[in-house]
């Protein structure tokens, strides 16, 4: 064994450690096989803490007329049809369970007055089906899943950041990166992983998302061979912080709209009316996203740029009660008391609905032994995510993925074997940084990055635009290839940078380069040179791969959904 | 451009010694923006641990102007243009410039017995309202470690073997007082957990940016239940004599 990295063997690799990750851990952990759980952070830090309104889930408490069937037809509208249906189903069906096991676990909901979890109304949910604890509901989640998982067997290891998924021959054998603390290259074992390691909003400027958000998972599965799907669809979450600078792009939760918040332009209309008079400001994100960009573009935005969201007239008490944080956040970092003044809220990257392809029941991905789940899989959310949908997603997902990639180790003739040449491969490519001088700061590389990327393929997105936006992204890359950072591996944001950059910068690419090919508007993929749906569109998902070194881009059909389910569809909400 | 003049700790293990930045200021500018914009332009290997940038998260937890805070929360207009001096909390050993390793705190948890509902009882359970929500205020702890940070047990007195910490007191009462748990840690608290060497001087309260009423409603209820257990001696005998399970709630 070589002594230039330090070695680690699990049955089953869990990279990611947020709601998706740990509880793909624990449904390992108890199907009997040993699970070591990476954390590119403090465990409980990752970015479902910042979940704010709460799970959808057809629990029926509030509105008993809800059912798993409305849950998965709200969805599919949601996700414009090109959603995997068989996802859909699996999700309607299950996320009731996945809450009620959070419950057995210690985790604790606001309740309705006789004693049940209480539901919150949100966006494009046809019934009042959010569970949810205030505004804080992905801490709950989150605290939930890491009680139970330190104490279900499962090896823990923080603050690790892995960079290139190892193989044998087709299958996967492990993963391999480094440790963030002493910069120590670390190899793991595994006879399968599964990615759970988020989206990558950190790509734009405006986002709501985290430093951890760079698309690691994504990146990897692309270059171990993996297909990825629907890349062209990124979301704006409606409402950010848009003042003061430092905090533009910070979520503002959507609970207040559920709650009654009331979006305004700068001359004082309630301009929801022009777009969705049915559902208001609980119109879909896309449709919602949009409506305040054309506001703005208008000359109706506010001061900053955007536009007010008022909750003040549910009064001081109820709004401290049911939407805490926001309170907090605004007093704090803006000077504003919502409990008085209104909110300026704008557009903010928030979630890809694209990533990994991923087999419906399983999470299994095109590579064997690779499972996905969670934000880096594609599939269950189309073109457009709905509120409330994601927590469910990862319980849902997290838990199968776990399963089965358990009852595939189980089922393996002989364990992979890892080969060194692969990870020293990755440790040069690692370790490139520190020799010569390339000139190149990964700060700057990645402020050009999010600038190109917010300007080229934004919430409004042309052809043209998107075709300069990709030239832009490859000269780039080429750039790339001469970062330079000094110090050494202990601990060195700017090192940690460097790979990041190259990953968001290859996850760019695929985002351009399938939002140029389709050429439609759909949910959260909205182009000014082709406005309207096209019903042959409708029937395609976008795949990327990876074949003799070049990025290639084609479609799958739609897989089409049996006649039961469609008929769901047919009752317009 | 108005600057505002920023002294960081910067070392490792070996030792280290504050450094001194000056960066341009913003409208309504944290110390963490200052941390970001020193990294991009300064130096890249200034190391500090943040995520969410919205006090959501609690990882940005260093000491600023000698007070525990998240830098994603401590506005630099605050300061009135004075120098601020950014340290690592001083409870931990150092790993590098604001990066401390708060990995015990990891370990203690660990020891802490889970949730653990009547075997068999499999819901959906009703819990009314006023039976969880005053759960609320410990669930919403955000792991900075301030608390723990500030505790003159583990700060002053290099207390972490003896003491748990406040942090740990919260999630104790939260599992403590949870409706539907079945385990005692009251031999746990006394032990081990250490809850006699906390004497109530409230300084993490006083740091917590949940503001959460650590010694109020955790630690004291705590101690009580503590002091029932192990100091009643009516209780004593009742064990002795009935070998009756301590009834639960508060």
């Amino acid at each position: 064994m070589a002594d230039w990295y330090e070695a680690h063997e699990h049955d089953v690799l869990v990279i990611g450690a947020g709601g998706a990750g740990m509880r793909a851990a624990i449904a390992a952990a108890d199907a009997g096989v040993s699970v070591g759980l990476i954390c590119k952070s403090l465990l409980g830090k990752a970015h479902t803490v910042m979940a704010e309104g709460g799970i959808a889930a057809a629990l029926a408490n509030v509105d008993p007329q809800d059912s798993w069937e409305v849950h998965f037809a709200d969805t599919m509208r949601g996700g414009q049809i090109i959603n995997d249906y068989r996802m859909v189903e699996i999700f309607a069906k299950e996320v009731p369970e996945r809450v009620y096991e959070l419950e057995q676990w210690g985790g604790l909901f606001d309740r309705t007055p006789d004693g049940r979890i209480l539901q919150r109304p949100f966006g494009a949910h046809t019934y009042r089906r959010l569970c949810h604890v205030g505004d804080r509901t992905g801490l709950e989640l989150i605290r939930t899943l890491q009680d139970k998982a330190i104490h279900t067997g499962v090896e823990v290891h923080m603050e690790v950041t892995l960079t290139r998924l190892l193989k044998d021959g087709d299958r996967i054998a492990g993963a391999f990166g480094y440790r963030r603390e002493d910069g120590r290259f670390l190899l793991f074992r595994a006879k399968a992983v599964i990615l759970a390691t988020g989206g990558w909003g950190k790509a734009y400027k405006v986002t709501s998302n985290s430093w951890e958000c760079t698309g690691d998972g994504c990146a990897m599965a692309y270059e171990a061979g993996a297909e990825l799907m629907d890349m062209e669809m990124v979301q704006f979450h409606p409402t950010g912080m848009v003042w003061p600078p430092g905090v533009r792009g910070i979520l503002v939760t959507e609970a207040v709209r559920g709650e009654g918040g009331v979006l305004r332009n700068a001359e004082g209309e309630r301009f929801m009316e022009r777009y969705d008079p049915k559902k208001m400001e609980l119109s879909s994100r896309d449709v919602v996203a949009r409506s305040i960009h054309k506001e703005v573009e208008a000359g109706r935005g506010t001061p900053h740029g955007g536009a007010y969201l008022d909750i003040s007239h549910r009064g001081a008490e109820f709004i401290k009660k049911k939407l805490p944080s926001m309170y907090e956040q605004f007093l704090k970092l803006a000077d504003i008391d919502i409990t008085k003044s209104p909110m300026e809220v704008a557009p903010t990257i928030h979630y890809v609905m694209g990533g990994v392809r991923v087999e419906a029941g399983t999470g299994a991905t095109t590579v064997p032994g690779l499972y996905a789940a969670g934000e880096v899989a594609a599939g269950l959310h189309g073109a457009n995510r709905l509120g409330g949908n994601s927590l469910g997603d990862l319980l849902v997902f997290g838990k199968r993925a776990g399963e089965h990639a358990s009852r595939y180790v189980r089922g393996l003739a002989a364990a992979p074997r890892t080969d060194d040449r692969q990870a020293d491969e990755e440790r040069r490519l690692l370790a490139r940084p520190f020799e010569g001088d390339g000139g190149e700061n990964p700060y700057q590389l990645h402020e050009d990055m999010q600038a190109i990327m917010g300007e080229d393929c934004g919430i409004a997105r042309t052809g043209a635009k998107l075709s300069a936006g990709l030239e832009k992204i490859r000269a780039l890359a080429a750039r790339a290839d001469r970062l330079h950072v000094s110090g050494s591996r202990l601990f060195n944001p700017a090192w940690h940078q460097c790979r990041d950059v190259q990953f968001m910068l290859e996850l760019c690419e695929a985002i351009l380069r399938s939002a140029i090919e389709r050429q439609e508007s759909r949910g959260a993929h909205w182009r000014l040179d082709f406005p309207d749906q096209s019903p042959e569109w409708g029937r395609k998902n976008m795949i990327v791969s990876r074949q003799d070194g070049q990025m290639r881009v084609t479609t799958r059909p739609v897989p089409p959904m049996p006649p039961e389910l469609a008929r769901l569809l047919e009752t317009k909400a | 451009m108005a600057e505002q003049t920023f002294q960081i700790y910067r070392g490792d293990r070996t030792g280290g010694e504050l450094e001194t930045f000056q960066v341009p200021l913003t409208e309504g500018m944290v110390v963490l923006d200052a941390i970001h914009y020193i990294q991009a332009h300064l130096d890249g290997t200034l190391a500090c641990r943040w995520n969410c940038k919205a006090a959501k998260c609690g990882s940005c937890s260093a000491e600023v102007n000698g007070r525990p805070r998240l830098m994603c929360k401590s506005r630099v207009d605050e300061f009135n243009g004075q120098p601020i001096t950014v340290r690592p909390m001083k409870t931990f050993p150092l790993i590098k410039d604001l990066v401390t390793d708060v990995s015990w705190n990891y370990r203690v948890n660990k020891e802490i017995p889970p949730f653990t509902p009547p075997p068999g009882d499999r819901g959906p359970w009703k819990m009314y309202p006023e039976d969880v929500e005053r759960l609320f205020e410990f669930r919403k702890c955000i792991e900075c470690f301030l608390c723990q940070d500030v505790c003159h047990v583990l700060r002053e007195h290099d207390g972490t073997d003896r003491y748990y910490g406040p942090r740990f007191m919260v999630r104790i009462a939260a599992l403590e007082m949870h409706p539907k748990d079945t385990v005692s840690r009251a031999g746990l608290l006394h032990g081990r957990g250490g809850i006699g060497f906390c004497n109530i001087t409230k300084c993490c309260e006083d740091v917590c940016p949940e503001h959460i009423h650590i010694t109020d409603n955790a630690i004291i209820p705590l101690k009580e239940r503590v002091a029932d257990e192990h100091f009643d001696p009516w209780r004593a005998l009742l064990r002795m004599f009935g070998g009756r399970r301590e009834p639960r709630g508060t």
